[in-house]
């Protein structure tokens, strides 16, 4: 269960403050799911990075699972961040130094579980997602939605309830984009919350619940408006 | 993370980095082996020194003339004399039963002749006592006279330096020189031997010490040595000495002690110092060492921005993120430091092979404090870049701003 109440975030710009999010209200249930979209600049991933705890609203409140997130400090909010919300970028932000396996273990590895397990675990979400034989190749020796599985493997590690991702598919192509979505996708009616930034109206819309942003101010497309 | 975890995440950023690792590496080693190996330095110029003094025979005793209030510090060398000590005093202290043996010295320099050669000399006056008193060995001849103590015998024993320059390879024993007013036939030649606590012994005279009182005209001695012939004794034996010369000098208590004892620990606590000094001078290497991980800590985060949002994204706290840095720069200072004792322990081998009767030697609190130091270093000068790190925004740090 994530609330949000009369967040608002603004950036001063020079002589005119800019209003990434103006008093968004929003709620959203475990399950959900939720495509975002809007014009370039809009706040979409402002909206993201706050519900993923990467960021703090000027105001106004956001409770994670019935916690007042904006009351917590950083070490709190950072565990939080590690035990409820997995992200997924565009540019899928592995460390190049580190095999695919590795990369998937880090947020094991900050929880301090044991090597064996981690090795365990990563491997089993890896072959899920069917890019196992690639466990022990470095980012640069794969393909762009090879990489995205690879993020993808990482975020859901920690077993999240909420899952992020903005525009997961902005750097494929259609065949592997729609093969990622529906590897998301999978994962929701596994019971993940999953919230999507996308520029793809026809990905955009295949989302039950349907989110615009324009300059800011959130809204929320009914059913019967849903794009055809 | 884990302590294991830390260190399979960092030496990936080594073998990256593998010349930049290796030169802060060898900052540290430089700096760490400079402080043992200096201490070392200095701790076996202290070794050099208690060993000299102790092959001057244990358990001396000297006696200077004059009273000099001596309240601990470095004893008097030269005290204030008052009234003079003489071979009549020695005369009266020598029965005493601790006493093993005794040298009284008369000492100034004279004039010596052989033939149209000349060579102003400090000429000592003593009696056979101070050949084993000061371990001085002769090279040819013999020492002095049974009777040097009680009468002018005109004889003299010469360094190997001076024998050299008077008789060049001319045999001298048995050959007469001139000293000043008297005549004195050569009995012996001391074997060529190096200083001994800044005297030159090749460089020296020996005659009788009456004689000596004859050809400097006065009976006043320039001090008495005493090997005692027991250890610990140095107490009663100066107590005793005390008595019986106050007894001859009218109740006036006007000589002084310097035992052994007392000038070797003022030594050692000089060389101490020094030794600490030194190496407080070569840990300044180290401090340069540290700038040198600040500066390489600050760009590494700088490169690593992405990769700091990153671990921000995936739930790091600022904590483990700035232990990430200074654990890195503490890797390193560990690697440096342990190339640094083994530096510094191969160049004691190697000073101990090439120049054996030094006794150069590591002190345990030199390589606990190197070690130390290096370690706060590390931790001190990565901690301001990796507390950069643990406050970078996520968002902006992932896209590549700072
Ligand atoms: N750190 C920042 N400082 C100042 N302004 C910012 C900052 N981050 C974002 N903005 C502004 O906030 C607004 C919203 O940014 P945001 O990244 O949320 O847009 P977006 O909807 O994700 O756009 P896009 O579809 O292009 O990714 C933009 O106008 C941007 O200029
Ligand atoms: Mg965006």
């Amino acid at each position: 269960m994530i609330l949000l109440k009369d967040v608002c975030k603004t950036y001063e710009l020079g002589e005119t403050p800019l209003k990434a999010l103006d008093h968004v209200n929003l709620s959203i249930n475990p399950g959900d799911y939720l495509s975002v979209m809007g014009p370039s600049g809009s706040g979409k991933s402002t909206l993201l990075n706050m519900i993923g705890l990467l960021d703090r609203p000027d105001s106004g409140e956001l409770y994670i699972n019935d916690i007042a997130t904006h009351s917590l400090i950083e070490e709190e909010r950072a565990k939080l961040r590690q035990n409820n919300i997995g992200f997924i970028f565009q540019s899928f932000h592995l460390i190049p130094r580190l095999t695919a396996l590795e990369n998937v273990e880090v947020p094991l590895m900050l929880s301090k579980t044991p090597k064996h397990e981690r090795r365990e675990q990563s491997m089993k979400i890896l072959e899920q997602l069917g890019i196992s034989s690639r466990a022990d190749h470095l980012p640069k020796q794969l393909s762009g939605g090879q990489l995205q599985r690879v993020a993808i493997a990482r975020a859901l590690l920690m077993k999240p309830s909420i899952l992020l991702a903005d525009e997961p598919t902005g750097n494929l192509d259609s065949r592997s984009g729609s093969e990622v979505i529906e590897l998301l996708e999978k994962f929701n009616q596994e019971g993940i919350t999953l919230m999507m930034v996308t520029h793809d109206v026809q990905l955009g819309s295949r989302a039950p619940r349907k989110l615009q942003i324009i300059d800011g101010k959130l809204s929320e497309v009914e059913k019967h408006h849903a794009f055809s | 993370m884990r302590l294991v975890d830390y260190w399979e995440f960092s030496v990936p950023v080594f073998k990256r980095h593998i010349p930049r690792t290796l030169l802060l590496t060898l900052a540290i080693a430089i700096g760490v082996c400079s402080v043992i190996l200096l201490t070392s330095l200095g701790e076996g110029a202290r070794r050099f020194i208690e060993q000299e003094f102790s092959s001057l025979g244990a358990d001396l005793l000297i006696i200077l003339p004059g009273k000099k209030e001596t309240q601990g510090g470095a004893p008097p060398i030269y005290g204030t004399t008052t009234r003079d000590l003489t071979l009549e005093d020695v005369q009266a202290i020598e029965h005493i039963s601790t006493i093993d043996k005794i040298a009284p010295i008369i000492a100034g320099t004279a004039l010596i002749t052989f033939q149209n050669r000349s060579r102003e000399v400090i000429t000592m006056g003593s009696t056979p006592a101070i050949f084993p008193i000061r371990d001085l060995t002769l090279g040819e001849g013999r020492a002095l006279p049974e009777n040097s103590s009680t009468q002018h015998v005109p004889v003299i024993v010469l360094g190997s330096k001076i024998k050299k320059e008077l008789f060049g390879n001319q045999s001298a024993v048995g050959e007469w020189v001139r000293a000043g007013d008297y005549r004195f036939r050569v009995i012996g030649v001391l074997e060529e031997r190096g200083e001994s606590l800044g005297l030159d012994l090749r460089d020296m005279a020996i005659i009788p010490v009456r004689s000596a009182e004859m050809l400097f005209n006065s009976p006043a001695l320039f001090r008495v040595i005493i090997q005692l012939s027991q250890s610990n004794s140095e107490a009663y034996t100066e107590q005793r000495i005390r008595k019986i010369i106050a007894e001859r000098h009218e109740g006036k208590d006007d000589i002084s002690f310097v035992s052994q004892d007392s000038i070797l620990s003022a030594f050692n606590s000089i060389m101490l110092t020094v030794t600490a000094v030194v190496g407080a001078i070569a840990a300044i290497s180290l401090v340069v060492a540290g700038v040198l991980i600040m500066n390489v800590t600050y760009i590494s985060v700088a490169q690593r921005r992405h990769e700091i949002g990153l671990l921000k994204a995936l739930g790091a706290t600022g904590l483990q993120v700035k232990r990430i840095f200074i654990g890195e720069a503490l890797l390193l200072t560990t690697a440096g430091s342990v190339i640094g004792m083994l530096l510094a322990f191969s160049g004691i081998e190697f000073v101990r092979w090439y120049w054996p009767d030094f006794p150069i030697a590591a002190t345990w609190w030199a390589v606990i404090s190197a070690i130390v130091t290096a370690f706060i270093m590390g931790a001190l000068f990565s901690w301001l870049p990796a507390a950069k790190a643990s406050k970078l925004d996520p968002i902006l740090a992932m896209r590549g701003f700072s």
